[in-house]
């Protein structure tokens, strides 16, 4: 058939049922990107005949004689269409992957649809930002400066890839064409446990275009855990690369390579697989009942389903509640929910020609993931590189090593490239997910407001495998207890198997499930108290010549390298005092409220974290920058130049930065854990620092005068009056042998902490259970903003993804374990109508421990949304409500029941 | 998403070329919901765009809005003037989960045959008093009300192969005044309820059609406006408190109360307004 493609004629014969985005990739444009493959997300927005329609909806067979524009046809003779410059210009995404969908969008609407927002980008969804830098590039407001020479630190750069983003041209985990790839699918299983009596793979081998079937009996029988740390021993080794007991709907039961991808799901579908059911347990607190249903026979640390438990004490509780004027306690619960980034997982592997194994993959640590492989398959490092190129958003989700084993065993044992490219119900059914926590808190206090004890018990339910069961317990139990001075405190905690989908990493890691308890508990303190919840807070809280301590007597590594908690409660009583917000809607069914948390972060784990850059000069006078940690939309290849930059006195333009490659960079324990800036900064200003001693070293020894008398001004070192232009001085060092190059690694100890506090105003109807944002302010402190525009934007995309979980996320769950809503139309994720744009401040500290006076700052800040809104809502209504999430259909009961 | 199980695209220019309908056959409209899932029982796909149906065609006995007239068509449409209710069309598309993009492909037949309670289109017409003119694959035509049309969530009287040609809304019900109210658990998110009223000009016939609570739309009649006592009564009467849909968009104790309550206002609203 033949249509317009982007103004040129073009034909092609798409398969019958093909949709129009698989298409428009098969003919190059790469561009048009799946998000979720159902018309929810509109990442694959395309114009057919000049009206936006979300491509993965649109029989391709359609198209014929029709024009089609996609982002690559956006601009004209070079130029940036005015939106593609808009959203650069308001750097209006993270990660970037919606952002081309977004664009020709923001593109196609009218002048009534602009004035109009929600209504117009409802369709939408972006996981990043939450929304305020979009709205900002549609209305024309400009968020970058200028990239100058010497003044990197705490500019407001453009992400360096920005021009391929909003062209479209960007390429993520799956924009790349492998001539003769395999296809890759996975049969799941639909029992929560069940053990695995035989799989008939003939049928599934008959199967036009099938190559080969994998089970349990044709991987190597190695346990381990599909979570990304350092130290393997954090995490339990429970897993294997395919098992003959499946303990969850969803675990992965076979793996099927074929030529097509429907040739692998048509493979899929034909496995015979009998299995013996087994009974199954999905409530932590019955799995570890005597009698449960036993999940892991594997020896370890287990005690019966629990995986781990681990506890602790400073003072005496009982003598602290004795001292008490009013004890307090109740127990509070956070629903599991899903990362939701916008690219999938997946993985493309081959072997080169050069013997090796390659793979192109969608992970927060492909340096980590290459020593698992190498021990599960028996493979020597140096015959695997995995890499990324753009990362479509992680938050966690990718701190997991669950496509790139199957790739590989598929490469290995065929010899031939295989992609496996997830769908979203994959997303939801076979990844990671946020531990459900929940959490029993008591507290006594004295009538003027002092806390006498604190008493914490967390279960998590940890789901069929450990992976970061105990590290997201640890965190539990650690920040969010220091938070307080109080001499009296006691936390047990105890993560669970169960035969549910496994937690795993998730933004604020474990502390924000037991903080949003913490803090409501705090709150609920202040009423009986009758003391403003600000001032039982004030009184409490951890001063900066505190001892940081939650329940274990040990020494840490942590320390206060700077402290703005006091300025940030400050600046949020202020904002919710005098800011701009909203009016209440009219009517008495409305009621108004407002509610306030805090959390507390230390900047970067407590297990091992260590990251390396190497950086060169170039004859041209501009510099290399190779460091190893992932850019998933966290900011770090933009903070990271800046911080070269700013060492170098260069702009970040003159650098030119790859990361995340295990050929092309030095090691990095991955981007997780709030070390973008800690830890992989820090390396970056270390080796920046030393390239720099290396220019001015030479410089000196060529000259005669000391080093200290030398400084690098743009493009070149200066000495009085005397100045050499780098190039001048490359080529005269390269001749003498000189090499302009420099390495360093990073470790991270000691740790320093940050601190978020979040106010919400809010309205609420009495009736229908609506909530409304009138007013949300944020203040962080996170010390020296190294680029704070991106700081701004990570906390916007934490409040976003905050009140995701507030109000309306949630894994449901049928009694059969299996999930109701598995696709991004039934569960919601914060659409542009559901967000509110953010009043944030930030704290005047300049720590000392992180690199140029940052802090860690894409963690922390969801900590406190979650209990914020929980507090405003209790606040408004005088019902409290301690099960997340607050959607209308589980609180409207008690509205109507209120006083 | 791709359906990699169909393997034949028919494009027929009249449904009547159509004879040998079996099980793996889907008409496609937009395709707007058949690409949104896996399907992987159908193996041939039949576009009914070729079939040039006009999308809406306006009389003195009212409008006739083809299967296949798109979601954004009855968006634009602006009748004439006596036709109060064309607001009502914009309020019910904008009711949709689906954005406007959505709304470039997708059919009003479409949403209608899917037969979901949260469906917007089925509201629309089932207020307006529409009637859907069925073709089935064997003998004539057959008429049936909106409201009898969809029969429970996802279920409709629909046979196999059976088309659904169009929706007539007389131009009685569109001169009526009507209220409406709807809510989700997200803003701008699939209904939990979404209920319209009507009434005549000369306020009588009442008409409360009650959807996306209810499995299947409901609609209770009065000859004149009720009193707040007796539409209670009637929708305790109509629909048992177990009768209410239960899914992840809202529970049914909650789409209950909504229905209650938006009930109530929409009695008042209509109490309130001009003849």
């Amino acid at each position: 058939m033949n249509l317009t493609l982007n103004g040129a004629s073009v034909s092609g014969e798409p398969a019958a049922g093909q949709c129009l985005r698989t298409f428009l990739r098969d003919l190059g444009c790469l561009g048009v990107k799946k998000g979720c493959d159902q018309g929810d997300c509109g990442a694959c927005t395309v114009w057919f005949d000049g009206k936006p329609v979300n491509s993965c909806l649109v029989p391709a067979f359609r198209a014929a004689g029709h024009a089609i524009t996609t982002i690559e046809g956006l601009a004209e003779e070079g130029r940036l269409h005015p939106v593609q410059q808009a959203f650069h210009d308001a750097q209006a995404f993270q990660c970037g992957f919606c952002a081309a969908g977004m664009i020709m969008t923001v593109a196609s609407l009218t002048d009534e649809q602009r004035r109009d927002l929600p209504h117009a980008l409802k369709g939408n969804l972006c996981r990043c930002t939450g929304y305020r830098s979009i709205v900002d590039a549609i209305g024309g407001v400009a968020n970058v400066e200028a990239d100058t020479a010497g003044a990197a630190m705490g500019a407001s750069l453009a992400n360096p890839f920005s021009e391929g983003i909003v062209t479209g041209k960007a390429r993520y985990t799956m924009d790349t064409a492998i001539e003769g790839t395999l296809h890759l699918k996975v049969a799941r299983s639909p029992h929560a446990h069940a053990r695995i009596l035989r799989i008939d793979k003939a049928k599934a081998l008959a199967v036009p275009g099938v190559v080969e079937v994998f089970t349990w009996e044709d991987v190597p029988r190695r346990l381990f855990s599909t979570a990304l740390h350092e130290d393997h021993l954090a995490d339990p080794d429970d897993t294997y690369i395919l098992d003959n007991v499946a303990r969850f709907v969803g675990q992965r039961v076979a793996a099927v390579v074929a030529e097509t991808e429907a040739a692998a799901e048509a493979g899929c579908r034909a496995l015979m697989i009998d299995y013996e059911i087994l009974p199954a347990v999905f409530d932590p607190e019955a799995a570890m009942l005597e009698g449960a249903p036993i999940l892991h026979d594997n020896g370890g640390t287990a005690k019966g389903n629990i995986y781990v438990d681990i506890g602790g004490e400073v003072g005496s509780v009982a003598d602290g509640f004795a001292r008490a004027d009013t004890v307090f306690e109740n127990t509070y619960s956070t629903s599991r929910v899903q990362h939701a980034h916008l690219e999938t997982h997946g993985t493309v592997c081959w072997k080169g020609e050069d013997g090796r194994y390659h793979l192109r993959t969608s992970s927060q640590g492909p340096f980590v993931t290459r020593a698992k492989l190498c021990y599960l398959f028996g493979l020597r490092e140096r015959d695997l590189h995995v890499f990324t190129e753009r990362v479509g958003g992680g938050f966690g989700g990718k701190q997991e090593m669950i496509s790139e084993d199957l790739c590989l065993l598929a490469t290995l044992k065929t010899g031939r490239p295989t992609t496996w490219e997830w769908s979203r119900e994959d997303q939801f059914i076979g990844a990671s997910t946020r531990h459900q926590m929940t959490t029993r808190v008591k507290l006594g206090a004295k009538r003027d407001g002092t806390l006498t004890a604190i008493e914490v018990r967390v279960v998590s339910n940890t789901g069929a495998y450990g992976n970061h069961a105990g590290e997201t317990l640890g965190a539990a139990l650690g920040s969010p207890m220091c938070a307080y001075r109080c001499a009296n405190k006691k936390a047990e905690g105890f993560a669970v198997y169960t035969n549910m989908i496994p937690g795993g990493g998730f933004r604020g890691y474990g502390a924000s499930q037991s903080t949003f308890a913490i803090e409501c508990a705090m709150d609920e303190l202040a009423g009986v108290l009758g003391i403003d919840p600000f001032e039982l807070r004030r009184k409490n809280i951890i001063g900066p010549d505190d001892w940081i301590e939650s329940v274990w007597r040990d020494p840490s590594d942590v320390g206060f390298g700077s402290y703005g908690l006091d300025q940030c409660l400050n600046m949020v009583e202020q904002g919710l005092a005098d800011g701009a917000r909203a009016p209440k809607p009219e009517g008495d069914e409305w009621v108004e409220g407002k509610g306030l948390a805090l959390a507390m972060l230390d900047s970067g784990p407590p297990t091992e974290h260590r990251s390396g850059a190497v950086m060169s000069l170039r004859s041209d006078g501009g510099y290399h920058l190779a460091v190893g940690s992932t850019e998933m939309g966290n900011g770090s290849v933009t903070s990271h130049r800046q911080i070269a930059a700013a060492i170098l006195g260069a702009r970040a333009c003159d650098i030119a930065i790859i990361n995340a490659d295990t050929d092309e960079t030095p090691y990095d324990t991955g981007t997780f854990a709030s070390t973008g800036t800690v830890v992989a900064g820090k390396a970056v200003h270390l080796t920046a620092l030393a390239l720099r001693d290396n220019i001015l070293g030479y410089a000196s020894r060529n000259s005669g005068q000391p080093a200290s008398e030398w400084t690098i001004e743009g493009g070149s070192v200066v000495c009085g009056e005397t100045r050499i232009a780098l190039t001048e001085l490359h080529a005269a060092g390269t001749r003498e042998g000189h090499r302009f190059e420099a390495k360093r690694k990073a470790y991270l100890s000691p740790r320093t902490v940050g601190f978020n506090v979040q106010g919400f105003r809010v309205a609420v109807h009495t009736h229908t259970a609506e909530i409304r944002i009138l007013q949300s302010v944020h203040a962080a402190d996170i010390g020296a903003l190294i680029n704070p525009m991106q700081c701004r934007g990570q906390i916007d995309g934490s409040v976003g993804m905050g009140i995701g979980w507030a109000l309306m996320e949630n894994m449901v769950y049928d009694e059969g374990g299996r999930m109701v809503n598995p696709s991004l139309r039934n569960y919601r994720i914060p659409a542009f109508p559901d967000l509110p744009r953010n009043q944030i401040t930030f704290a005047d500290t300049h720590d000392a421990i992180g690199p140029l006076g940052a802090k860690a700052q894409g963690e922390c800040a969801i900590n406190p949304v979650a209990p914020a809104m929980a507090n405003a809502v209790a606040n408004a209504t005088g019902a409290r409500f301690r099960h997340l999430p607050l959607t209308p259909d589980r609180i409207f009961s008690a509205l109507e029941r209120r006083p | 998403m791709n359906l990699n199980t169909v393997t034949e695209v028919r494009r027929p220019a009249t449904a009547e070329e159509v004879v040998d309908w079996r099980d793996g056959f889907a008409w496609v409209g937009g395709g707007t919901w058949l690409f949104s899932e896996p399907q992987a029982d159908l193996d041939t796909l039949i576009d009914l765009e070729g079939l040039g149906w006009p999308p809406l065609v306006a009389s003195d006995g009212g409008l006739e809005i083809a299967a296949t007239c798109r979601i954004v068509q009855l968006h634009e449409f602006s009748g004439p003037p006596e036709w109060t209710t064309v607001p009502l069309f914009r309020a019910c598309c904008d009711a949709l989960l689906a954005s406007h993009k959505v709304w470039n492909m997708a059919t009003v037949g479409g949403n209608i045959c899917m037969s979901l309670p949260a469906g917007a289109m089925i509201a629309l017409t089932s207020s307006l008093e529409g009637v859907a003119t069925l073709w089935p694959r064997a003998g004539p035509p057959r008429r049936v009300a909106v409201a009898d049309f969809v029969t429970g969530n996802h279920a409709n009287v629909l046979g196999p192969g059976e088309l659904l040609r169009s929706i007539h809304l007389p131009a009685s019900a569109l001169a009526k005044r009507f209220a409406v109210r709807q809510m989700s658990l997200t803003h701008l998110g699939r209904s939990a309820a979404l209920i319209v009223g009507t009434m005549a000009a000369v306020d009588d016939d009442f008409r409360l059609t009650i959807t996306a609570s209810t499995p299947r739309p409901v609609q209770l009649r009065f000859e004149a406006l009720p009193s707040a006592e007796e539409l209670r009564g009637v929708i305790d009467a109509n629909i048992p408190p177990d009768a209410y849909f239960a899914d992840v968009h809202g529970s049914a104790p909650y789409k209950r109360h909504l229905t209650y309550y938006f009930a109530e206002q929409i009695r008042r609203e209509l109490a309130r307004g001009e003849a």
